[in-house]
C-alpha cells in the first residue's frame, strides 16, 4: 500500500512534465492545425541556452527565465518563418515541415555544444520526502514541477478566460475567418499561440532537463507528452493535462511493477486502447466529418 | 450458368489490351534497371557496392511508404517499426532454423505484414494527427521489446545476421558485390510489384479513398479494408527492407531500428514526391549518399568526428523544411513540373508547331497537353510527321 502510495505521487509528479508538453502541443493544434514535432526539440535548445547562462552568471533563477524568454521567441520566430507559409495546406506539410526543424534543431545543438551529454543542475533538492517515517517517492524539486506546471496552466486557463487577448486567442481558434471579419489580427495571435507554447515547452524542458542534457534527452519525453495530448484529445487544454498526468501515473505503475524496460510498451498500449475505443482521444467533442 | 461464363472473354481481353503492356513495360524497364545496376556492381569497387547495397535497402522500405502516404493517404512516422519486426525475425529464423535466405526474406516479409494488418486494424479507425501519434509511439516502442525479451531478442546487444556468399559463385563475387546484388534484386521486385499495384484497381481504390473518403465509400469502396491493405502492403515492404538492413549491417539491434531511422524514410518518401516509385529512388539515394561526404567535410573543417556526425542532420532538417515549403511535391513533382512547364515542352511545341499547324492543329496540342505524363511528347509528334512526309 505505501509502495502504491509512492508510485502514484512519483507517478503524478512524472507526468506533470508529461502535461505540460501536451498542453504547449494543445496550444498550437487549436489555433493553427498543426502539430509541433519540434516542440521537443525547441525545449532541449532553450534548456541548451539555460544551461550557457547558468555556467556564465552562475545564477539558475536568471537561466530558468531566460530559457522561457527563448521558448517564446523561438516559438514566434518559428511560427513567422516556417509554420505561417504552410498553414492552409495540406496537413501532412507542417507534419514534415515540423519533423524537419526537430532534425534541423537536435543537429544545430549538436553542431553548437557537441552530443556528449552535460550535466545540468535541479531547482531544488532531490532527497525524498517523507512523513513521518513514511517515504513519499516525492522529492521537494517534484513539488516545485507540479506548482510550476500547475500555475502556468492555471495562469493560462485565466489569461485566456479574462484577457482581452485570451477572447482574441479563442475566437481565433474556434473559427479564424469569423474572427478575421470581427476585425481580430488573426495573423498576429497564431504567433502568440506558438510564443506561448514555446513558454511553457521551455518550462517543461527546465523540469525535465536534469540531470543529464543532450540533442536527444527530449525525445522521450516529447514522445509521452505527446502520447498524452492524443489521449486526452488534442481539442483540450484539460484533456492534455487529465492525459499527461493519467500516462505518468500508468507508466510509474508499469515501470514500478514490471521493470523499467517496459515503459514504452505500456505507453503505446495506453494509446492504442485510448484510440480504439475514442479514436479522437478522452476529451474531445464527438468528431463531425464535413461530407 | 451461361450468364455467369459469358463475360469471360472480356477480362482476357482487357488483359491482352491494357494490363499486359503495362506488365511489360514494368519488367522491361527492371529487366534494363537490373542489367545497368549488374554491370555497374561489377566496374565500381567494394566501397560503392556497400552503398548501392544501403540505397537499395532504403529503396524497398520508402517505396512502401511512399505508397501508403502518398496512395492511401495515411501518415506513417513509424515504419522503422515494421523494419524491426523483419529484421528480428530474420535473424532469429538464420540463427535457430538456418533458413536459406530467399526463404527467410520471404517470411519476413510475410511476419512484417501480419504485424502490419494487426495494427492496420487499430490505425483504420484513427485520422490525421492521432494516427501520426499513434504510429509515432509504435516506432519508440517496439525496439524495447528487444530488451523487454533479452533472452530471445539478446538486448540493447542485439543478434548476429551474417550470410555468406554461396558457394557456387567462388571466390571472384566479393561479400559487398553479392550484397548489393541480393538488395538491389529485392528493390526491383519490389518496385514492379508496387508499380502494378498502384496502376491496378487497388491502385486507383486507394487514390479514391484518399482524395474524398465519404464519396469513395459511397462509390461502394470498403474504405477500412483498403486502408488496412495499405498498411500490409506498406509494413510488408518495410520487413522485406529490414531484412536486407540486418544483412547489410550483419546484425539487428534496438539502436538500428531507432526513431531516426524512421524519419529518415519520411525524409526520403518526401524528398522524392509522395506516391512516386521514381522518387523513393531518388529520395532514398538522397538521404544515403551524402551522409558520409558531408560528415567527412565537417570533419575536415576542424570538427570533432562526434560533433561533424551532426551536420548531416543539420542539412537533412534545412533540406527537408526547404523542399516543403517551395516544392511541396517532391524532386518527382519538381522534374514533372520542369517538363511541363519550362523549355522542354516549349521546345517540343516549337518544334511540332509548324507540322501540327499545317496537319491537324486542334486535337494534336491537346493530346500533348492531356495526355499521359510517360508518353508526353513522343506520340503526339510521331503521327504528324508521317502524315507530312
Amino acid at each position: 500500500m505505501v509502495e502504491f502510495l509512492e508510485f502514484t505521487l512519483s507517478g503524478l509528479a512524472a507526468g506533470m512534465v508529461y502535461a505540460a508538453i501536451a498542453l504547449a502541443l494543445v496550444l498550437i493544434w487549436r489555433g493553427t492545425r498543426v502539430l509541433n514535432y519540434s516542440q521537443g526539440a525547441m525545449a532541449m535548445l532553450t534548456s541548451y541556452i539555460a544551461l550557457t547562462v547558468i555556467n556564465e552568471t552562475g545564477s539558475y533563477w536568471l537561466g530558468f527565465a531566460v530559457a522561457l524568454a527563448a521558448g517564446l521567441i523561438l516559438g514566434a520566430v518559428v511560427e513567422r518563418t516556417v509554420i505561417r507559409p504552410v498553414t492552409g495546406k495540406p496537413p501532412l506539410n507542417a507534419v514534415i515541415v515540423s519533423i524537419g526543424l526537430l532534425i534541423l534543431l537536435e543537429g544545430l545543438a549538436g553542431v553548437l555544444y557537441g552530443s556528449n551529454n552535460r550535466s545540468f543542475p535541479f531547482a531544488y533538492s532531490v532527497n525524498g520526502l517523507s512523513i513521518g517515517s513514511v517515504a513519499l517517492g516525492i522529492t521537494r524539486n517534484d513539488l516545485f514541477t507540479a506548482v510550476a506546471v500547475l500555475g502556468a496552466a492555471g495562469l493560462l486557463a485565466a489569461a485566456f478566460r479574462y484577457t482581452s487577448a485570451g477572447l482574441r486567442l479563442r475566437a481565433t481558434a474556434f473559427n479564424a475567418g469569423v474572427a478575421r471579419l470581427l476585425g481580430v489580427r488573426v495573423g498576429r495571435m497564431l504567433t502568440l499561440g506558438w510564443a506561448l507554447a514555446g513558454l511553457i515547452g521551455a518550462l517543461a524542458g527546465m523540469l525535465v532537463t536534469p540531470p543529464l542534457l543532450n540533442p536527444n534527452s527530449m525525445d522521450a519525453i516529447f514522445v509521452l507528452g505527446f502520447t498524452a495530448a492524443v489521449i486526452g484529445g488534442l481539442e483540450s487544454p484539460v484533456g492534455a493535462v487529465a492525459g499527461g498526468l493519467l500516462l505518468g501515473v500508468v507508466l510509474n505503475y508499469a515501470s514500478g511493477y514490471l521493470g523499467s524496460e517496459s515503459v514504452n510498451l505500456f505507453g503505446l498500449a495506453a494509446l492504442l486502447l485510448v484510440l480504439m475505443f475514442r479514436p479522437t482521444g478522452l476529451f474531445s467533442a464527438a468528431p463531425a466529418r464535413r461530407v | 450458368m451461361t450468364m455467369a461464363r459469358s463475360p469471360d472473354p472480356r477480362p482476357a481481353g482487357r488483359l491482352g489490351g491494357l494490363a499486359a503492356p503495362t506488365l511489360v513495360r514494368h519488367l522491361g524497364a527492371a529487366v534494363l534497371a537490373g542489367v545497368v545496376l549488374l554491370i555497374g556492381s561489377n566496374t565500381i569497387g567494394d566501397y560503392r557496392d556497400y552503398q548501392l547495397a544501403n540505397v537499395a535497402v532504403y529503396v524497398v522500405a520508402v517505396a512502401g511508404l511512399t505508397l501508403l502516404i502518398g496512395l492511401s493517404g495515411q501518415i506513417s512516422i513509424g515504419n522503422g517499426a515494421f523494419m524491426a519486426v523483419g529484421g528480428y525475425l530474420a535473424a532469429l529464423l538464420l540463427a535457430d532454423l538456418k533458413w536459406p535466405l530467399i526463404a527467410i526474406l520471404l517470411a519476413a516479409t510475410a511476419g512484417a505484414a501480419v504485424v502490419g494488418a494487426i495494427f492496420g486494424v487499430a490505425a483504420a479507425r484513427l485520422r490525421g494527427p492521432y494516427l501520426a501519434g499513434a504510429t509515432l509511439m509504435l516506432a519508440v516502442a517496439l525496439p524495447s521489446v528487444a530488451t523487454r525479451f533479452q533472452s530471445v531478442l539478446g538486448g540493447d546487444q542485439g543478434l548476429g545476421f551474417f550470410i555468406g556468399v554461396p558457394g557456387f559463385l567462388g571466390p571472384n563475387v566479393s561479400p559487398y558485390r553479392w550484397l548489393a546484388w541480393v538488395t538491389c534484386g529485392a528493390a526491383l521486385v519490389t518496385m514492379v510489384l508496387l508499380a502494378n499495384l498502384i496502376r491496378s484497381r487497388t491502385g486507383r481504390s486507394w487514390r479514391a479513398v484518399r482524395d474524398d473518403e465519404i464519396a469513395a465509400a459511397l462509390a461502394g469502396l470498403n474504405v477500412a479494408r483498403l486502408q488496412i491493405l495499405a498498411f500490409v502492403v506498406s509494413a510488408a515492404c518495410a520487413g522485406l527492407g529490414g531484412t536486407l538492413l540486418a544483412m547489410w549491417n550483419q546484425s539487428v539491434s534496438p539502436g538500428l531500428f531507432s526513431l531516426t531511422l524512421s524519419i529518415q524514410l519520411l525524409t526520403a518518401a518526401v524528398l522524392g514526391g509522395l506516391g512516386s516509385l521514381t522518387g523513393a529512388v531518388l529520395g532514398s539515394a538522397i538521404v544515403v549518399l551524402p551522409y558520409t561526404y558531408l560528415q567527412n567535410q565537417a570533419i575536415s573543417l576542424g570538427m570533432t568526428t562526434a560533433t561533424g556526425s551532426n551536420v548531416p542532420i543539420l542539412a537533412y532538417g534545412a533540406v527537408l523544411i526547404v523542399v516543403m515549403l517551395a516544392f511541396p511535391a517532391g524532386i518527382q513533382g519538381l522534374l514533372a513540373w520542369m517538363v511541363r512547364a519550362s523549355r522542354v515542352r516549349q521546345a517540343v511545341r516549337w518544334l511540332t508547331g509548324p507540322l501540327a499547324r499545317r496537319a491537324s492543329p486542334g486535337p494534336s496540342v491537346h493530346s500533348a497537353a492531356s495526355g499521359h505524363p510517360d508518353q508526353r511528347s513522343a506520340p503526339a509528334a510521331e503521327p504528324q510527321e508521317k502524315g507530312t512526309t
